[in-house]
């Protein structure tokens, strides 16, 4: 079973974690596309927010979208200097949906770490944090939450 | 690393510009103190007293969806008729109030309550009376009590049957300022 996380009012979620979010554009694209990556970070995040189910890892989730935004800044500036067609711009889908029904039955810290690792491409390092555990032990974590399911598809 | 305050108010402008929040507010100075002040896509949903904003920002999160942030711009409007007001410059309030908690007896009574004149006075007894419950002055208290939008939805107004102010959301000194920049009472009264 997850534990209810309750989703917080979006200003507690913005003041908390803007300035991580910041820091990691300006790491990404320096800081002045920065600036427009973080606005674009944050109204991503909003249009998402009422598709939240819990509060649980949120930071994890605001620096994934920080930096699919970073990316996708990037691919438009070569695509740009390489004088192709601006691509249509999509919103990220919210990776939850795709995991949510698949590992409903997991155990809680191994649904959190398929998640981070699958839907949110964090690296072992990152999901270790978001999980308060060590790289290694977010890697087994997810490893197991994949045996765990492959089991339960192919009976 | 420190957001700056330009990049901020931006960020604030473009999530209401674009639509995206359920709840807008912003904190306002006034001469009966700060309040916080809410708007919904409907209209004005809340006037507090004596705000603590993270609380404030968890109730209304609970009651009109999560994606609550503090903007100024969708308050303005407010702002400037409360402004006005208490300039004594503005002596009906024009906004939306979006009353969507308010259950049946609540909603009709504050319907009642906003036709009580600018400097008028009346009694728990003929509000309940007008909302077609005369018997129901108590019930009319509780209503005022929990009042979402107070000065714009003028429970100041609303005395006791002998002419006592009884009570007031936000404590009977604002209650008696308000009224005496109305006109209805005397200072010192």
């Amino acid at each position: 079973m997850m534990e209810a996380v309750h989703v917080p009012p979006f200003e507690r979620f913005y003041e908390e974690h803007r300035s991580a979010v910041l820091s990691q554009l300006r790491r990404m694209l320096g800081r002045e596309d920065a600036e427009d990556a973080f606005q674009e970070t944050f109204l991503r995040a909003l249009r998402a927010y009422p598709k939240l189910e819990h509060g649980a890892h949120l930071r994890a989730w605001a620096l994934t979208i920080a930096r699919n935004v970073a990316l996708d800044a990037r691919r438009r500036d070569r695509l740009t200097s390489a004088d192709v067609p601006d691509l249509e711009s999509v919103d990220e889908p919210l990776p939850y949906e795709e995991l949510r029904r698949l590992t409903a039955d997991l155990p809680h810290k191994e649904r959190a770490a398929v998640f981070l690792r699958y839907g949110y491409e964090l690296s072992y390092d990152d999901i270790g944090t978001a999980l308060g555990s060590s790289a290694e032990a977010a890697r087994q974590a997810t490893s197991s939450g994949v045996r765990r399911l492959r089991r339960k598809e192919l009976p | 690393m420190s957001v700056s305050s330009e990049l901020d108010a931006r960020f604030r402008d473009a999530a209401a510009a674009e639509g995206l929040l359920d709840v807008a507010y912003d904190l306002v100075d006034t001469p009966v103190g700060r309040l916080l002040v809410a708007v919904t896509d409907r209209g004005l949903c809340e006037i507090s007293y004596d705000p603590e904003p993270e609380r404030e920002a968890e109730a209304l999160a609970r009651a009109f969806g999560t994606r609550v942030l503090r903007s100024p711009g969708p308050t303005d409007e407010a702002r400037r008729q409360l402004d006005e007001y208490f300039a004594g410059d503005r002596r009906n309030f024009d906004l939306e109030v979006d009353l969507r908690l308010a259950r049946e007896f609540g909603r009709t009574v504050l319907e009642e309550l906003a036709r009580v004149p600018y400097g008028e006075l009346t009694t728990y007894g003929t509000l309940a009376a007008r909302a077609g419950r005369p018997r129901a002055a108590r019930a009319v208290g509780t209503v005022m009590n929990r009042n979402p939008v107070p000065i714009v939805l003028p429970c100041h107004r609303v005395v006791g049957s002998t002419g006592s102010l009884v009570g007031y959301g936000g404590g009977l000194e604002r209650k008696r300022a308000l009224l005496e920049l109305e006109g209805a009472l005397l200072p010192g009264a």
